[in-house]
């Protein structure tokens, strides 16, 4: 009898607790099952990672990028005794150098400034401008909806990296394209051929929750048109918005590295105050004119662009995970 | 259904007049022209420039260009030539005397059609779209047979690494290993008849296509696993082995099978960089080729052509669901 009336004690003692437990948030909610996620934590350590190599890149890197060490062209890692060329590695040049001695380190790093910043600031415009005119179309359909759909299929049916392609190379000479090394050029063209995905995703997001009973207790106790958009169907759409933009960041970033690559992306800077000195693109391309002799050249920066890619996967598919608990495992 | 797919098509025309219009401008915008980029050879004149100007009619207004290109024009002989109406996309200015067309489409003499530029890409992209899907389909079944292990797990994360990881990072990869390091394979071979060279380039492409079927594959898998007409074959005492391979996999793969189309038109038109490192002989690289040499109607061409595959490649998603899914009606 006792033991029975102590278990009840104890179970109203844990009701109770439930009930003072604080109530959490939705995002609360979603960033303690995020980072439960392993894969999800281990994605967010490497972009923290790079974000710092790229915010202190001045201090962390031993050389400056764009130092020319006379006789000390082509070395090996540090760890070569003697390589093809005959010359050992040299301590302070942990991956070695390139042509001009140039140290492979330094400049990878100062790569990481690149990635970053065109991985969030066209993710950032996107966001926005995709989520407001989603917005508009979803809530008031007619013309804004219909307009919104026609341009959809127009940019889906233009095979993106073409467009990147044409446009660095026309307007790569204008002072558009001078702006931060090109970077800016680079910018908008990301923006204009992705945020009509982020504009389809809100619209839809927002066709299914304006007939929500929330919705219409809004507007029957009075509420005004953007008090319902702003402050009741945002917060519930912004899930997978969020996810969507934790995917789209990887594709800037590939998109990024194909245009350095092919020697169309970012203008390699002279200027040793610049900040943007040289991506990991670009470094592909220098590197591929040595693979033979300094593979170095090119398996770092291809490794920190894999490692980079796979991070925000991990991350994006870790928030899709914790932002919506049904999707879980599917896809 | 029919009406469905004659509005789409229908809907191209637009979508390849913008299309044609904002490649056409930009490319027009580009610094240089197709005669004086080439720093190898001396460089023409200006007499002949202008003469050559005038003979491929560079001398008249962009808009009036651009509807010779789409339409046609009369030419310098007064003679009225048709343009990309009648399947006429131009004249290349590097390649002299060949048109676009036949630059793309025709074999070398006496070679079948699939020697031609177009007739390679398309036979790489096919090759990588088998490896997607003799690789995928099976890695994604036994990852889902095998939910929860360690085999699973594995798959799972060499599949996020295929589809994450961008195909030319991985040829970068794989060339230093295997040809610089290991020298088991060589990069830009002299011929492309044998098997051998096309193994790489195919496996490189396929890998992200492969990892994304099987990862379909998998979810797809798991979803059809939880449905009562598979505990009703289990329960009518079926074999496991009919259960996996009819009942399963055979529902299980619609969404697979959804997915092929457009990732046949992603290969084909996602190759060129792919094609351009290994020397590829394709249409892909004949386009970035083009944009250095400022080629005007060999960028418009390929560029509509890759246009037109996606949207081809999009409305046959839509047809191949109806076809192999009767629960689902077009009506939009």
């Amino acid at each position: 009898m006792s033991v029975t009336a102590a278990q009840n004690s104890s179970q109203i003692s844990e009701l109770e607790l439930d009930k003072l437990r604080p109530s959490r948030s939705l995002f609360a909610d979603a960033w303690a099952r995020l980072i439960r996620n392993k894969a999800s934590v281990t994605g967010i350590v490497i972009i923290v990672f790079f974000a710092l190599l790229a915010i202190f890149a001045p201090l962390i890197a031993p050389h400056n990028p764009l130092q020319i060490n006379d006789n000390m062209g082509f070395l090996p890692p540090a760890w070569v005794q003697r390589s093809n060329s005959g010359a050992a590695g040299n301590p302070s040049f942990l991956f070695g150098t390139d042509t001009l001695g140039r140290d492979v380190l330094s400049r990878v790093i100062y790569g990481a400034r690149v990635s970053m910043v065109v991985g969030f600031i066209p993710t950032t415009i996107i966001l926005l401008v995709g989520s407001v005119v989603g917005m508009l179309a979803g809530y008031t359909g007619g013309k804004v909806d219909n307009l919104l759909m026609r341009l959809t299929d127009v940019i889906y049916a233009f095979p993106d990296l073409l467009f990147f392609i044409i446009v660095m190379i026309s307007l790569r000479d204008t002072w558009i394209g001078q702006l931060m090394n090109g970077l800016f050029l680079l910018f908008i063209a990301l923006a204009i051929v992705n945020w009509v995905g982020v504009a389809r995703l809100m619209r839809g997001q927002v066709l299914s929750i304006k007939e929500k009973e929330f919705v219409e207790a809004a507007r029957c106790v009075g509420a005004k048109d953007t008090h319902i958009m702003v402050k009741h169907i945002l917060p519930n759409a912004l899930g997978p918005l969020i996810v969507s933009a934790a995917f789209s960041i990887p594709g800037m970033i590939i998109t990024e590295a194909i245009l350095g690559y092919l020697g169309i992306g970012l203008r390699p800077a002279t200027d040793p105050s610049a900040i943007f000195v040289t991506s990991w693109g670009v470094l592909l391309l220098e590197g591929q004119t040595a693979i033979n002799a300094q593979p170095f050249m090119l398996l770092v920066p291809a490794l920190c662009v894999a490692l980079i890619v796979l991070a925000f996967t991990f991350l994006g598919d870790g928030l899709r995970d914790a932002l919506d608990p049904r999707m879980r495992g599917a896809q | 259904m029919t009406a469905y797919i004659i509005r789409r098509v229908l809907w191209l025309i637009p979508v390849i007049i913008t299309v044609s219009i904002v490649t056409f401008v930009l490319m027009h915008n580009a610094p240089g022209g197709p005669w004086d980029r080439d720093i190898s050879t001396r460089q023409v004149d200006a007499t002949t420039q202008a003469r050559l100007n005038e003979y491929y009619g560079l001398d008249k207004p962009l808009w009036r260009q651009y509807i010779a290109y789409l339409i046609g024009d009369f030419n310098s002989e007064d003679v009225f030539v048709c343009g990309l109406a009648c399947g006429n996309m131009g004249p290349s200015y590097r390649v002299r005397g060949r048109s676009i067309q036949d630059i793309l489409f025709s074999a070398p003499e006496d070679k079948p059609f699939y020697y031609s530029r177009f007739g390679y890409s398309v036979r790489l992209a096919l090759a990588s779209l088998s490896i997607a899907i003799f690789v995928g389909i099976p890695i994604g079944t036994i990852a889902a047979l095998k939910q929860n292990s360690i085999i699973d797990y594995a798959s799972l994360f060499l599949a996020t690494v295929g589809i994450s990881v961008p195909s030319f990072v991985m040829a970068i990869f794989l060339i230093i290993i295997l040809a610089s390091w290991l020298h088991l394979i060589s990069v830009v071979p002299k011929s492309w008849d044998t098997l051998r060279p096309w193994i790489l380039p195919a496996i490189v492409m396929g890998l992200g296509t492969t990892a994304y079927t099987a990862r379909l594959t998998r979810s797809s898998m798991l979803e059809v696993m939880r449905m009562d007409y598979i505990r009703t074959a289990r329960a009518k005492g079926l074999a496991e082995r009919v259960v996996v391979t009819r009942h399963m996999i055979k529902n299980a793969l619609i969404p697979v099978v959804t997915i092929l189309g457009p990732a046949l038109a992603g290969l084909v038109t996602g190759s060129f960089i792919i094609e351009t490192m290994f020397g590829f002989p394709g249409m892909g690289r004949a386009y970035v080729t083009a944009i250095g040499q400022r080629d005007y109607s060999m960028i418009l061409g390929t560029t509509l052509i890759y246009a037109g595959l996606v949207a081809v490649a999009n409305l046959s998603v839509d047809i191949v669901y109806v076809l192999i899914d009767p629960r689902i009606q077009l009506n939009d």
